[in-house]
């Protein structure tokens, strides 16, 4: 699998070298305001993350960094256009002009910076590989899991990690591999196996499908590290600001306490100077980004700030039920933490 | 005068009428035939009693949410809830009746087709070939007084046939095209179909589809994109038209040469042997073939799923995706599952009374 992505990534990046040609700076942004809206590419389906509701609306922590940049862009976060991307396609879309951004629960690595011509924003979710265990095992750390049957989805670098993290432990495990994440939620139900590993927002996702998701619990461990962002082509700076200020913005409205429902009052009467600068009050920071002076408001209006939306699609507010951790501000003890505007 | 009355016959013995003779003659007749009917049997209590008690007892058929799932069996209420989005995918709500229209126009208009009386046909049907599948895209994608709507926007059960209806239509006059291209004496055409036919059969479905979704964009200058599903619907097209052309090519080949020879006898030139003399007995021959390429394509319209378009199958996957619906795979696929047997079997139905009425004594 691994050896297949690589030979892909390698296949498309030489095709990308061969065939297209570099666009000039702001092209991208040229176009996108010249049509209208934003074209963004989503996951196939994410608990969370991205996902069509009952109503056939997509929503999710991913499609919200979509909403939030045509709100910044054209003061509407209706304007955005979605197009559902498995994982093969990805990248092809967003080189080929398919798409303009995409947010589709994308690891940001060195070969995909470099090699494939991305340009990443930002982490708008730090993901890893965790545990899922039952509680009756009576197991509060990764480290007491010597001797435990895990079971793990085949075909990913979740295999791996878990190998490297219980050998340099010094832990013994049996590892049962199965090929679909319901399986494995069914085996790990039916004892078949003591813990089931995966991307920690994975397994929350996976909890719920089991039939007494409260047995369970994810352990704090985080043995790899998947920081999740949007990214765009390389080549047009001023929309790679865009995208990247964007997500920077709701992190900022976050830590100032600005939110969806404060944000009007707060741009007109806040003396906060920080407040001030990102709300458009003060100074032209909008337009160096060339976006309108209200650009932050318009995103914490409509779509709300980081945490908002952390606990709308994942968090306490969501089914999923997952925990700030790593995603929690960094003066919170967590790793979201975005320069200021100034 | 003596007359001799008969003695009422007497009844055959118990063992060979009825339901007994039944059982023993075809579920029973010796030791091995018996060990095997008990062993279905034993299947049948396993499985048959377990599912039912799954899927129609113990299931919830009323509520709104996750939370009305209470007993151990299915939870139908998923699926009533999406069957809307099952049928339309995205497509938006209050314009959904443009596709209900379509599906009746497609249904209302080729009624009397099945009329055996009906006069003119012939230009009926053609009229209605030409004239349906402008007004189905009007009416499905818009334009002209209608709003649009992109075909990114288009999914479940409805995307799933018009994938497989222009499929089918497409590829089944192409098919017939390559097939005879294919016999021709001319030798241009004749290499130029063979090579056609024999590379589209030699690459998978998946990788067609993959090729023109994901190649086929660097090939073209940077922001130009064809439509999504346009390029899957050619795709389509030219893979399933190479399977058409040699199931033809099978029904040309059984036909004997003196039907040819015949034909060019009552002075008819080549389009009007083929097709009035040829094409019709050749592709009665094969219909078992055709319906089964059909019904093929119609199930593989599930892996458009690899270029993010979301059929019946992929949209049902979509909303076992959403956070309030997570754990019910399992009824979402059994739906899935009935939906394209339904299709399917309706299909091979029609296909054996084709066969049936067709008949005209050539069956041995």
């Amino acid at each position: 699998m691994k050896f297949a992505k690589t030979t892909l990534a390698a296949l498309a990046a030489a095709v990308t070298l061969g065939v297209s040609v570099q666009a000039q700076a702001g092209a991208t942004l040229d176009a996108i305001t010249a049509k209208g809206f934003v074209q963004c590419g989503i996951s196939d389906g994410l608990p969370g993350f991205s996902y069509a509701d009952s109503k056939g609306q997509y929503v999710g922590m991913d499609v919200d960094v979509c909403r939030a940049v045509a709100a910044a862009l054209f003061g509407d976060a209706t304007k955005v256009k979605y197009t559902p991307l498995t994982a093969k396609e990805r990248f092809t879309a967003l080189q080929s002009g398919e798409v303009d951004m995409l947010s589709r629960n994308t690891t940001w690595t060195s070969s995909r910076d470099a090699a494939m011509g991305l340009n990443f924003a930002g982490v708008n979710y730090y993901d890893g590989q965790g545990f899922l265990v039952n509680k009756k095992l009576g197991v509060t750390s990764a480290k007491e899991l010597d001797g435990a049957a895990v079971c793990i989805q085949a075909g990913t670098t979740t295999e791996l990690n878990l190998a490297d993290y219980f050998r340099a432990n010094n832990m013994k495990y049996t590892p049962i591999t199965y090929d679909k994440s319901d399986e494995s939620a069914k085996a790990l139900e039916a004892g078949r196996c003591d813990v089931l590993t995966s991307d920690q927002s994975q397994l929350y996702a996976q909890r719920i499908k089991l039939a007494k998701p409260d047995d369970y619990v994810v352990l704090p461990e985080v043995i790899s590290k998947e920081p999740l962002g949007p990214a765009v082509r390389q080549g047009d700076a001023d929309w790679f600001n865009i995208v990247k200020w964007t997500l920077f913005a709701m992190v900022n409205a976050e830590e100032m306490g600005v939110t969806m429902s404060n944000v009007e009052d707060l741009a007109k009467s806040s003396t906060n100077p920080d407040v001030r600068r990102l709300l458009g009050a003060e100074g032209e920071f909008g337009k160096d980004l060339k976006l309108p002076k209200d650009w932050a408001v318009q995103i914490v209006k409509q779509v709300g700030n980081y945490g908002e939306s952390f606990d709308r699609n994942v968090g306490a507010g969501s089914e999923l039920k997952i925990a700030r951790g790593l995603n929690d501000l960094w003066n919170k003890g967590g790793l979201q933490y975005a320069p200021p505007v100034r | 005068m003596q007359t001799h009355t008969f003695k009422p016959d007497q009844p055959p013995p118990s063992m060979s009428v009825g339901v007994v003779a039944w059982l023993r003659s075809n579920l029973f007749s010796n030791w091995f035939n018996s060990l095997l009917t008990l062993f279905a049997l034993y299947l049948i209590w396993l499985m048959v009693p377990p599912a039912l008690q799954w899927s129609l007892f113990d299931a919830n058929w009323v509520g709104t949410s996750r939370t009305d799932c209470t007993a151990d069996g299915a939870c139908w209420v998923f699926v009533k809830e999406h069957l809307a989005q099952f049928m339309y995918g995205f497509y938006p709500e209050q314009l959904r009746w443009r596709v209900d229209l379509t599906a009746w126009a497609a249904i209302i208009g080729a009624a009397p087709l099945f009329i055996p009386v009906m006069p003119r046909k012939a230009l009926y049907g053609a009229a209605y070939l030409v004239i349906f599948p402008l007004l189905a895209f009007w009416l499905m994608y818009g334009g002209f007084g209608l709003d649009i709507v992109e075909t990114s926007q288009w999914g479940g059960l409805m995307l799933t046939l018009v994938i497989a209806v222009v499929g089918i239509s497409g590829a089944m006059p192409l098919g017939i095209l390559l097939a005879l291209g294919r016999r021709s004496d001319m030798p241009a055409i004749r290499v130029l179909c063979v090579t056609f036919i024999e590379f589209w059969r030699g690459v998978p479905l998946i990788t067609v589809l993959f090729m023109s979704s994901v190649m086929l964009p660097f090939f073209l200058p940077e922001g130009m994109s064809f439509d999504k599903l346009l390029r899957a619907l050619i795709g389509i097209i030219l893979f399933q038209s190479a399977y058409m052309a040699e199931v033809v090519r099978g029904g040309l080949q059984a036909i004997p040469k003196g039907q040819y020879e015949a034909a060019a006898a009552v002075g008819l030139g080549y389009w009007r042997m083929m097709g009035l003399v040829i094409l019709p007995q050749a592709l009665k021959l094969v219909i078992p073939g055709i319906v089964n390429t059909f019904i093929a394509l119609f199930k593989d319209t599930s892996l458009v799923i690899i270029i993010g378009l979301f059929d019946l199958f992929t949209i049902i996957h979509q909303a076992t995706v959403n956070p309030e619906w997570l754990g019910f795979a399992v009824e979402g696929y059994v739906f899935a599952a009935l939906v394209f047997w339904i299709f399917c079997f309706g299909m091979s139905r029609y296909s054996m009374h084709l066969e049936r009425k067709l008949h005209t004594g050539h069956k041995r």
